[in-house]
């Protein structure tokens, strides 16, 4: 019974739980609020019908997703009071800033030109609606970067100092804290992957009319456009992944030795990337591996004669810097998440590669089983994503601000494991309920497809169907 | 000035900003079933805050997030402190905010009336709640040598705390319904200027009494000046909408909601968070704040971005500054 009420641990899994939900919203919104922005600019240079088409219909998914990304978000703010106030109190000063930043910059504007582009179809200018999707658009990836140069401070600390007297660290470069080398990498690195989650959803979309042979119009482009962001966004999101995983190395050789399993220091080709591990039980040692030599040596040091810290070295290395304790991640986490990361993201750019080459020169491909794949590989970019994230977090631990404060010092003393675990309850329930809510209108919207439009106004030339109502 | 007390302003110009904003989205969601004769009736008031309710409740992330990077102290002991009525709080502005996106994605009248629900309830909870918080925060709770309060969730609703959240639900409704009689037409719009002249008697009743309840005890100079101007507002809003004069109405209760916001603040000054208990354990403006650094450089952002946010949003504000008529509805309905 104490176990189950313990408030680390409870809390630990009210954040990991909300935070994942919460992410599965904010990158459908990135990457869709600027696709849609691009449909609706194609239909404003063109006056082409199909582009209009394309516009309402996305535009009706990325509202029904970012309703759930706005509400789950306010819990975001919230949280790090409520749960975790000794972490609250130990980095308010400097972590606070780019959220106060993120929020006076980029959510009053997201959350403001968002009403004006759904309810201003009718009331404003082409040219001035048109801005205003561009104004989300550009809202929601300004908030990524502050949230992600928040997170950076966590996994490498930076522009701060150690205010011993009142036992925080208090900001002294707010340059440095938003030029964080771990924030200049990830920042890029998580927006061309949730391009790869928009352009997943566009995919599928498209695949399930295409697939039925109906609204060929609008939906081939679509596809078209899908297929290509996908593969440049695939692209991208390798290289700064890369990019990113030299900062980590750098900052946190802890967490890529985590990610590779690797306990002991190799250089050159022993320095090599499994594919697949088979270890023992309690992980400690492995009995089968599908090995690349020289990988990781080039993933870490960009050379094939670089060497990579293992577990134990670090481990030793740590206790002396920081005192006697358990300074690896979970390892089985950090192993298979950062794989099942690579791998679910390749093969969704894989998914489409073909599909490009199938769909070539106005081809569509008559065999079900294909359309099929298309439809249901939405899933793979968005959890290579969540994945990501959990590889991400996981392997900080169990520090919450890497080499400064450990997780289990910043969880709020005075609210008790029955607290936690009320609101861990509510939160499951309703996120439960609303996943399947979401899940099901956004289907039904895919269903219904684009909608008819009428002709143009004869005095204004307007085509634009009448603004939504609620 | 001293940035600790600069940004002491700011955060009470935020909520100010929230209370003010949100508040008539509240008190639109909790006038649905008084005002909402039909589906039409209940998306004309829906549709009267569609296009800002999102950037209203942006004011509370704001806010929250610049309470934490200006007054660390105060928004960890806060958040951690008031855990469950803040969880009440997020799980009802999530039922609420979904609602408003859902209701209409569907045509069966069951399923709009679940959502109808979740409106009323998920508007009406923090309304209340933010109130009983508020009120609190004035009176003082129990804090320990390290800040953290060690009181329960019953501690805080005790009667005093308990007036405010009427006062806070009390105001809020008042004003969302003389914003529908200024943003709807014919019937409805009738009804809901009725409804304000019976629901401002009650809130002028409760406000008056809670506003009375806090100077006695809590009172400074500026607190009667505010409260002062709070109630003569309040009492020019209710005779304007008796006049039928809706936007003089609505302004004079944005009046009164800001300005009782700000008295609150004003007795609170300078602490933020006053311990009950032992008045060495409470937090002030001083030692629940960030440096002085963190403060100058937020300080020039606010000072770049508020107008420009104001601007921006003022402009939305002109954009539907139009009526919300049920032909319109009925026209866009699908």
């Amino acid at each position: 019974m104490n176990e189950l009420l313990d408030p680390l641990l409870l809390a630990r899994w009210q954040f990991g739980l909300t935070t994942v939900y919460h992410f599965l919203f904010v990158p459908i919104t990135i990457g869709l609020a600027t696709s849609t922005a691009v449909f609706q600019t194609a239909w404003y240079r063109t006056g082409k019908l199909e582009y209009l088409k394309i516009t309402k219909f996305f535009g009706t998914i990325f509202l029904i997703n970012f309703a759930m990304g706005v509400v789950t978000g306010i819990v975001q703010e919230f949280q790090f009071g409520m749960n975790w106030s000794e972490y609250s109190r130990f980095v308010g000063d400097v972590f606070g800033a780019p959220l106060a930043l993120e929020g006076l910059l980029a959510f009053f504007f997201e959350a403001t030109f968002i009403g004006l582009w759904i309810f201003g179809w009718d009331k404003l200018p082409r040219g001035i609606h048109l801005a205003t999707i561009w104004c989300t658009a550009i809202g929601s990836i300004v908030s990524a970067y502050f949230i992600i140069a928040a997170n950076a401070f966590m996994q490498n600390p930076v522009g701060y100092e150690m205010n011993v007297e009142r036992g925080r660290a208090e900001l002294v470069d707010i340059g440095a804290l938003l030029a964080n080398p771990v924030a200049l990498a990830a920042f890029p690195h998580t927006i061309a992957a949730s391009f790869m989650v928009a352009s997943g959803l566009i995919i599928s979309a498209a695949a399930w009319h295409l697939a039925r042979n109906q609204h060929l119009d609008s939906m081939r482009p679509a596809l078209k456009f899908g297929l290509w962001v996908m593969v440049g966004s695939g692209i991208l999101t390798t290289l700064f992944g890369d990019q990113l995983s030299l900062a980590m190395v750098a900052t946190q050789p802890m967490k890529m030795a985590a990610a590779e399993a690797m306990y002991d220091t190799a250089c050159g080709a022993d320095a090599s990337f499994s594919l697949f591990t088979l270890g023992t039980p309690d992980g400690s040692s492995e009995l089968f591996s599908i090995r690349v030599p020289y990988l990781l040596s080039f993933l870490s040091t960009h050379t094939f004669d670089g060497c990579v810290e293992g577990i134990n070295d670090l481990q030793a290395q740590y206790q002396e810097l920081y005192g006697p304790g358990d300074y690896t991640p979970i390892i089985w986490v950090t192993y298979w998440s950062f794989r099942w990361m690579i791998g679910l993201g390749l093969a969704h750019v894989l998914v489409a590669v073909v599909g490009l080459w199938l769909t070539r020169k106005g081809r569509m491909p008559k065999q079900a089983w294909i359309w099929k794949v298309a439809i249901w590989s939405f899933p793979l970019s968005l959890s290579a994503m969540i994945v990501g994230w959990i590889f991400t977090e996981m392997g900080r631990q169990p520090w919450i601000v890497f080499s400064l404060l450990p997780t289990e010092s910043a969880v709020s003393p005075n609210v008790s494991g029955l607290d936690v675990l009320i609101s861990l309850v509510a939160f499951t329930l309703i996120y439960g309920i609303l996943a399947v809510v979401e899940v099901r209108l956004i289907i039904r919207a895919i269903k219904k497809g684009p909608p008819e439009l009428g002709e143009p106004d004869p005095e204004t030339g307007r085509v634009e169907p009448a603004s939504t109502v609620y | 000035m001293d940035l600790t007390v600069l940004w002491f302003w700011i955060v009470a110009f935020l909520f100010v900003g929230y209370f003010v904003l949100d508040g008539f989205d509240f008190g639109i969601g909790m006038s649905l079933p008084f005002l909402g004769k039909d589906d039409t009736d209940r998306r004309v008031l829906i549709n009267t805050i569609g296009p800002v309710w999102d950037l209203n409740e942006t004011w509370v992330i704001v806010a929250g997030a610049s309470l934490f990077a200006a007054f660390p102290e105060w928004y960890a002991t806060l958040f951690s402190g008031f855990y469950l009525a803040l969880l009440l709080i997020l799980l009802a502005l999530i039922a609420r905010g979904v609602s408003f996106e859902y209701r209409h994605q569907r045509p069966e009248s069951r399923w709009k009336k679940w959502f109808d629900g979740m409106i009323v309830v998920g508007s009406a909870v923090p309304a209340l709640l933010w109130g009983v918080a508020f009120a609190n925060i004035v009176q003082g709770v129990p804090l320990d040598a390290d800040h953290n309060y060690t009181g329960t969730l019953f501690d805080l609703l005790n009667p005093y705390a308990l007036l405010g959240g009427l006062t806070t639900l009390l105001l809020f409704f008042t004003h969302g319904v003389v914003f529908a009689s200024l943003k709807t037409e014919g019937e409805l719009r009738e009804r809901a200027r009725r409804l304000a002249t019976k629901s401002g008697i009650i809130t002028i009743v409760v406000a008056a009494s809670f506003l009375l309840w806090t100077g006695l005890a809590f009172g400074t100079l500026w607190f009667w000046i505010l409260a002062g101007l709070a109630a003569v507002a309040l009492i020019g809003g209710w005779l304007a909408n008796l006049r039928g004069a809706e936007g003089v109405a609505f302004t004079l209760l944005a009046i009164t909601v800001a300005a009782a916001v700000l008295a609150l603040f004003a007795a609170l000054f300078p602490d933020v968070m006053p311990a009950s208990n032992d008045p060495a354990n409470s937090l002030t403006i001083v030692n629940a704040s960030s440096t002085t650094y963190t403060l100058t450089v937020m300080s020039w952002v606010a000072v770049v971005f508020l107008p420009l946010v104001l601007l921006y949003q003022g402009w939305t504000y002109w954009v539907f500054r139009k009526r919300v008529s049920r032909a319109s509805i009925e026209a866009a309905a699908h």
